[in-house]
């Protein structure tokens, strides 16, 4: 349930980042809000689209973050207020649009959340967005806190309206997916109307002549940051350290300097304005210390800005020392932590700091290592990609000429690694697996004799593989395509997309068939259920024989999760002891040591296997597999 | 109500898919209604199910603080798993912590093929106690198993916890945020669950 919608100002709610920001926008009166998800960013446009009925809004989950961003600045063109949000990868995809839309200027406030990832926690990379936002000459906001992301958010409509820009801002996975007191304030009673200007068209052109403008606007917005209560300083008149800081990094910085007890020695100056740089408030505070500490996740942005502004004032600031990641004392990869920042001021300091007896590390260390087993991801119980990989690495064995996945972004990822049977072996961007595809079908000519596949899931297709696809059939590439359809976008949430026939409002609408979209490009398409092991095989093998063109195999079956919620088990599981032949069994327990459902388990006692009632989904797949026809699967 | 120590750090750790964040969220809505000022931050490895996942919950009167525990400070452990526990003590136990925990294991994949081996649950506890300064115990994933669905064992530990008296978590208290975060929906059910966690829960003594 969302609290989002909690009218009642002044009362303070736990508010995960993403909701918060999502508050902020309705705070603003934002109308119209687009997003593809995406994780850490998801939950913005999935909790405002569970309140958009009510509060009068429109909320889409967009095919793709570039029209996403589309969405949302038509509604700016039209005299509203729009939100795109998206993850840092997202924000690739929608830059295209971005760096035209900055010359054009928008109208009503418009509002891009980026939720970067530093550390790659639920990513493929760690991107550090913020360069678009002096790429773009775009007014760049960062939140370091709950209430702030919401305060900010609300601020980011104004802004944007005031300068006619685009605002971004940059949240990080603990601010986006970590909960904090949040005070709520006033929402709007009013919306506005939509209105186009057909007076005169909307076009970068001339460019030169709008760049120019551009930087005007930029000009603006620094006059505004000067005197933002977003930038903030807490500490002594003239410390010994200064530390200048943004997002995350600030309350890291707080948390350390208070368990160091260094608060009168090491000041922290934190920019919640981050481009175009708040000078006045900067020149303040780089007076304050000679030695200055860039605490910032994940490139040295403001590390750089801050120094280039240095060189361009030092007759008036005179010389500094900068500690950064520049000089190696912050690192310059993954995510920052309040340890990292009590090791480097202990160092700095020299001051004394045992969180706890070093016979404690050991001792814990010790009982981990020898009696907590690692545990690495898995799919899920009764997932489908599981059986979809199996069938794979079973059609490429008969075929024996060493055919390859080429892999793409969603839950089958993990086809790279011991679920999928290690069978995915490339993985980039969205749609990649089938844009690779389309070059490694063309290499025939070149000597490569290797069967190709792509794999991508339903979401993935609509949002980046259907242009490969229309490349694939027209160029006359060679290659397998398979799309593991669960009808889910479940890595991040279950969003809905256009295979599942309904909207993010909830709505009930016609899907977009997949096999028949591929079959109007007039490519060759089939559809099989992944848990009917033998006909899959079976198909796969088929397909793989014809070498020329591109063909569609379509795995549909229900995401394990989603079909649990909805109906429960498929059949009930259970393993006949007397039936299984444990290590004497031919394939060497092929259950649990080849095929690793968690829902199996092994008895070391018994030496048989067995089903964990609390974990089985009851897919049923593991009765197909079983030499021994030990695994029995029953009605519900 | 004051805290004996501010900020009190929780750690709430197991397996993806076992309700850790929605328990999290539920007790850290508790303590905001009682007017306390909470950070929760998720760390988790990805989105799927089956990898090591946990929560930090921060209480203070004070001030918001980040949402990452710093090395040794975690005031209590609460395990939806038994390994996990170990796991956490690593980074962010001291010898005050202490541990609630569910004694229901879930097997990691490489347990589940063979390659590495789960210990015996009793081997574990003896370890956590000597981490620890208190430990309770109980078996949460069996009551809920027992009222039909696996997915309640996040409730029954909130149960527990509210019997242990470390936070201000009563039955009305739960109710409310309950009802607030899932709606009336399953409402009973998660209340028994939170009912019977509070009177399953006992003190594990050595040996």
């Amino acid at each position: 349930m969302s609290l989002i919608k909690t009218d009642a100002p002044g009362r303070r709610l736990l508010l995960m980042g993403n909701e918060a920001m999502a508050r902020g926008a309705l705070e603003a009166g934002v109308e119209v809000c687009a997003a593809y998800p995406g994780n850490p960013s998801s939950e913005i446009i999935g909790c405002l689209s569970q309140v958009a009925e009510e509060m009068g809004i429109y909320v889409e989950w967009s095919v793709n973050e570039k029209v996403a961003l589309e969405v949302a600045a038509a509604a700016s063109l039209a005299g509203l207020r729009g939100l795109a949000a998206m993850k840092q990868n997202g924000l690739n995809v929608a830059s295209d649009f971005l760096l035209n839309l900055n010359l054009t200027g928008t109208k009503g406030g418009l509002v891009v959340v980026v939720c970067d990832d530093p550390s790659a926690l639920s990513s493929s990379n760690e991107e550090d967005s913020r360069a678009f936002a002096r790429l773009a000459d775009l007014p760049l906001l960062e939140p370091s806190g709950f209430q702030e992301a919401k305060e900010m958010t609300k601020w980011a409509f104004e802004l944007s309206e005031e300068l006619g820009l685009p605002c971004l801002i940059r949240s990080v996975t603990r601010v986006s997916h970590a909960r904090g007191n949040v005070e709520l304030g006033e929402l709007p009673t009013q919306r506005r109307r939509a209105h186009f200007d057909t007076s005169k068209p909307i076009l970068p052109v001339p460019v030169v002549w709008a760049h120019r403008l551009l930087h005007q606007k930029l000009a603006k917005c620094r006059d505004r940051f000067h005197g933002s209560g977003f930038n903030q300083y807490r500490g002594p008149q003239r410390p010994e350290l200064l530390i200048l800081t943004s997002g995350a990094g600030f309350m890291y910085s707080l948390e350390a300097v208070s368990n160091l007890g260094l608060g009168d020695r090491v000041g922290i100056a934190k920019l919640g304005t981050t481009w175009p740089l708040p000078e006045t408030f900067l020149k303040e505070q780089l007076a304050r210390s000679q030695k200055v500490l860039f605490v910032e996740e994940v490139d040295p942005f403001m590390e750089s800005n801050v120094k280039g502004f240095a060189a361009q004032n030092q007759t008036q600031l005179g010389p500094k020392i900068f500690l950064g990641k520049s000089s190696g004392t912050i690192p310059d990869i993954g995510e920052l932590t309040p340890d990292h920042l009590i090791k480097v001021l202990r160092e700095l300091f020299d001051v004394r700091y045992q969180p706890r007896p070093q016979a404690y590390i050991q001792e814990a260390m010790e009982a981990a290592s020898h009696l907590a087993p690692p545990r690495t991801l898995g799919f899920c119980a009764g997932c489908p990609h599981r059986a979809t990989y199996w069938a794979v690495k079973k059609a490429l064995a008969l075929d024996g000429r060493e055919g390859f996945v080429l892999g793409d972004i969603g839950c089958y990822s993990l086809g790279m690694g011991p679920a999928g049977f290690f069978q995915m072996k490339t993985l980039h961007a969205m749609g990649s697996g089938a844009g690779l595809a389309n070059g490694f079908g063309q290499l025939g000519r070149f000597g490569l004799d290797q069967p190709v596949l792509a794999v991508c899931g339903d979401s993935t297709f609509y949002h980046a593989a259907i242009p490969a696809l229309v490349n694939a059939k027209y160029n006359g590439s060679s290659f397998l395509m398979l799309i593991l359809d669960n009808r889910a976008t479940a890595m991040t949430g279950f969003q809905p997309h256009p295979g599942t026939g309904r909207t993010a409002m909830g709505e009930t609408v016609d899907p977009i068939d997949i096999e028949g979209l591929c079959r109007a490009l007039g490519v060759q398409v089939k559809s099989v259920d992944p848990f009917d092991l033998d006909s899959t095989v079976e198909v796969l093998t088929d397909f793989l024989r014809q070498e020329k063109g591109v063909r569609v195999l379509v795995l549909k079956q229900e995401c394990a999760l989603v079909r649990g919620k909805r109906q429960g088990r498929l059949f009930k599981i259970r393993v006949d002891q007397d039936r299984c032949l444990g290590l004497q069994c031919g394939c060497n327990r092929l259950c649990t040591r080849v095929f690793r459902c968690p829902g199996l388990v092994w008895d070391s006692t018994s030496g048989k296997a067995t089903v964990d009632d609390a974990i089985c989904t009851g897919c049923g797949v593991c009765a197909t597999i079983c030499p021994a026809s030990a695994i029995l699967k029953e009605a519900v | 109500m004051l805290l004996e120590k501010d900020p009190w750090n929780l750690v709430i750790t197991g397996v993806g898919g076992q309700g850790n964040v929605l328990a999290s969220q539920i007790l850290g809505q508790i303590l905001v209604d009682k007017g306390y000022l909470v950070t929760i931050g998720e760390t988790y490895g990805a989105s799927q199910r089956g990898g090591s996942v946990m929560s930090h919950l921060r209480v203070s009167t004070r001030d918001q603080f980040s949402p990452i525990i710093p090395e040794g400070q975690a005031d209590l452990v609460i395990g939806l798993e038994p390994i996990e526990v170990l796991r956490v003590m690593t980074q962010y136990g001291n010898p005050g912590t202490m541990a609630l925990i569910n004694l229901r294991p879930v097997h990691p994949i490489e347990v589940i093929a063979g390659e590495s081996r789960y210990p015996e649950v009793e081997e574990v506890l003896l370890k956590i106690k000597r981490l620890s300064s208190r430990i309770w115990i109980l078996n949460a994933t069996e009551i809920a198993l027992d009222m039909g669905d696996p997915i309640f064992s996040n409730m029954v530990m909130l149960g527990a916890l509210s019997a242990l008296s470390l936070l201000p978590v009563d039955q009305e208290g739960f109710c409310s945020a309950a009802q607030k975060l899932m709606g009336s929906h399953r409402m009973q059910d998660n209340l028994l669950a939170f009912q019977k966690g509070k009177m399953a829960i006992k003190e594990y003594k050595n040996g």
